[in-house]
């Protein structure tokens, strides 16, 4: 019964995608099709979580009825199960967020008609990743996703995005060459792409061997998490997409690199360890990355640098390579999925409100508009770390097992350790400091301290403030939109009313990628010949 | 295992030319570099399967020990189309860059006027079908209506508002 669940994550989207092409003219039975597939997937999803989590036992699907160590194997364990659920869900919001975007424009900027079978596309590459259990079907997940996100990304074909477009393209072509030149490598040298069995041989390898591979791996992975010297691409090219796009991009696609990290650490090098130069990576990647954030005055850019920066928490989590150090990991990789999608949504909102992103042209928000206020504050807190929200638990998490492990030097020297925990203190506190000035500037900052303002959000001020109110900005927030954000919003906030059992249940998804044997023997019950 | 010393220069040079290739700044080169390393690591997805065999089909009288790694020739087919794809969309792209670049600013302006049209027609439509569902509510208010007169006057000067209201959003459009 739930071995016919897993191949439907994938299949659907698919069929979906297909189907939204085809009623290319029909926009609302493609609005149907594309809704109506992610709340199943959704619904699949939680209800493989649930069954996972009850009886602790993963579920493995042989494709085509081909044995683990030849066929195609799906896995779905604990942590799988959790991706998918919380990537299902933040897809589905986006995708009313874009609907009722779509809806009010009709224009070419958003050629709806491509939109969804890209979009479904795009999330069956995601998922295929998640639950893949072998390293080529992993890549073969990736470039369905990265296919979809080049469309997506150079939607409408403006100059702008086609500049934009290239930078990214060329990048994750180079980070695939790489993936696969190491499959390559690594089948050479192993006779086998499962991961279960990559556990086991790569383990027998010589030391330089499984080092080169291992160093392969990362890159490649490293350039699509976008991890600090691979990351250069990142802020470039994400914020002249769409404003559903971006949100979903950064919410996803970077998580789908640190999940690929999160297993060739757990399962694929089990025995082979660089914990030292991840926490070393992580560690700069939330320095610098912050650091680049201070510096921008467009929220959009502000937003993506970032993005790049609490990467670096969720590698230094890795870096680790305790338990929980993982499970601290997991809750920050759902909680910094739905933080980081929502604010690139309420950007979108300001964006469209305002008729600006940039810090200089924008004031006097709170006053015109007090729920976006609400929408662009809660999430900015949350990913500062202010408790009680979830990004204070997630770090503090983190924190709490760097600080456990570094006696034991399970990763590095200790003095490393203790130096990435102040490292993410001092990003935590920049963190709060871009975005809160952001805050200030465009909400709190009263419209006549800005000189020379020219936006429609100043027509709409000034009528607010006189005798009649009444707004004509012209371009108006449709209802859909709002309620997306609102819905994401709500979302961050329920990640911190159930952090008690979510943390639970990262624990235990971390309790079974610390032992790889647990991996091993669901995909080979009777134990690798 | 033993390997072709011709497949292995082969690909040396594929690589060493695509990665030069892939470092210049004209678009098309980059895409002619990705073409020439794409087909090298295919070649070193081959060359992983060891020594050349017979046909990987399991039949009568078939030596397990005589055929080919079947799993490498699936890998190499698999980013071969993957690669096929992905060139078709860079060349579209590299067309879109071309375009913009002989245009100008103006190039974002150009537009299909075949394209356009449909977008207006599509907008109508749209417009109708809720002029339709507006039309609908207002009769089944009217039909609650207790005077009868009154609800003739109503759907037709409903109606006439929406069509003229169609009518300017359509010119507005062009």
């Amino acid at each position: 019964m739930t071995g016919i669940l897993v191949p439907l994550v994938v299949l659907l989207p698919l069929i979906g995608a297909a189907l939204a092409l085809i009623l290319g003219r029909h926009r609302r039975a493609q609005m149907a099709v594309s809704t109506t597939v992610l709340i199943a997937v959704a619904a699949i999803a939680a209800v493989l979580l649930a069954i996972i989590d009850s009886t602790g036992e993963g579920v493995v699907v042989a494709v085509g009825g081909w044995a683990p160590p030849h066929g195609i194997v799906l896995v779905v364990d604990r942590l799988s199960a959790i991706m998918l659920l919380i990537s299902a869900l933040v897809l589905l919001g986006v995708l009313v967020y874009a609907v009722g975007q779509g809806i009010a424009d009709q224009h070419r900027e958003t050629p709806v008609s491509i939109f969804h079978p890209s979009y479904l596309i795009l999330s069956a590459g995601v998922f295929n990743a998640f639950i893949a259990g072998d390293l080529f079907n992993l890549y073969v997940g990736f470039e369905i996703l990265l296919s979809a996100s080049y469309v997506l990304l150079t939607l409408g074909g403006t100059g702008e995005r086609i500049r934009a477009g290239v930078t990214y393209i060329i990048v994750s072509l180079v980070s695939s060459l790489f993936f696969l030149s190491a499959i390559a490598l690594i089948y050479g040298a192993t006779g086998t792409a499962n991961i279960a069995q990559l556990s086991v041989r790569l383990a027998e390898l010589p030391e330089g061997v499984q080092l080169i591979l291992h160093l392969l791996l990362l890159l490649a992975f490293g350039i699509k998490a976008a991890v600090f010297p691979l990351s250069f691409w990142l802020p470039d090219s994400y914020p002249t997409a769409p404003a559903p796009v971006t949100a979903v991009f950064a919410g996803l696609l970077t998580k789908v690199g640190v999940y690929a990290i999160i297993r060739t650490e757990t399962v694929i090098f089990s025995e082979h360890d660089l914990s030292t130069l991840l926490l070393v990576v992580g560690g700069l990647t939330m320095v610098v990355g912050i650091l680049g954030a201070l510096t921008q005055a467009d929220i959009k850019r502000l937003l993506s640098f970032t993005l790049v920066s609490h990467i670096g928490y969720m590698i230094f989590g890795i870096g680790l390579a305790t338990e929980l150090g993982l499970a601290a990991t997991i809750y920050y990789v759902v909680h910094h999925i739905t933080v980081q999608t929502a604010l690139f949504l309420t950007t979108g909102l300001i964006e469209r409100f305002g008729g600006a992103t940039s810090i200089n042209g924008l004031a006097g928000l709170l006053k015109a508009s007090p729920l976006l206020a609400i929408l662009f504050f809660i999430p900015a807190l949350n990913l500062g770390g202010i408790p009680p929200f979830s990004g204070f638990i997630g770090k503090v998490g983190l924190f709490v097992a760097g600080a456990e492990g570094a006696p034991e030097a399970v990763g590095g020297p200790a003095w490393l350790t203790w130096a990435v925990i102040a490292a993410g203190a001092a990003t935590s506190l920049i963190t709060l400091y871009a975005l809160t000035r952001f805050w200030n500037m465009a909400f709190w900052r009263g419209r006549d301290e800005l000189e020379g303002y020219e936006s429609v959000l100043l027509n709409s001020v000034q009528e607010w403030e006189g005798a009649a109110p009444t707004t004509t900005a012209t371009r108006t927030t449709p209802w859909l939109m709002v309620t997306a954000t609102t819905a994401l919003v709500a979302v961050t906030l329920l990640l911190t009313v159930f952090a008690g059992p979510l943390f639970d249940l990262a624990g235990r998804a971390s309790a079974n990628l610390t032992d790889p044997e647990t991996y091993i023997s669901l995909v080979f019950p009777g134990g690798i010949r | 295992m033993t390997a072709s010393l011709t497949l292995i220069v082969l690909m040396a040079v594929l690589f060493g030319a695509g990665i030069a290739i892939m470092l210049e700044r004209s678009l098309t080169r980059v895409l002619i570099g990705f073409l020439l390393v794409g087909n090298a690591v295919n070649i070193l997805i081959y060359l992983m399967s060891g020594s050349p065999g017979l046909a990987p089909i399991l039949g009568e009288g078939v030596d397990e020990s005589e055929i080919s790694d079947p799993l490498p020739q699936a890998f190499v087919l698999t980013a071969i189309v993957i690669n096929l794809g992905i060139t078709a969309f860079m060349l579209a792209l590299i067309y879109r860059s071309w375009w913009l670049a002989q245009l100008g600013e103006k190039g974002d302006l150009v537009d299909d006027e075949a394209e356009l049209a449909e977008d207006a027609e599509e907008a109508a439509d749209l417009l109708r079908s809720s002029a339709a569902d507006d039309l609908a509510i207002q009769q089944m208010i009217d039909a609650s209506d207790e005077e009868p007169s009154s609800r003739v006057r109503w759907s037709t000067s409903g109606e006439g508002a929406y069509r003229d209201r169609s009518r300017d959003r359509g010119d507005g459009d062009r």
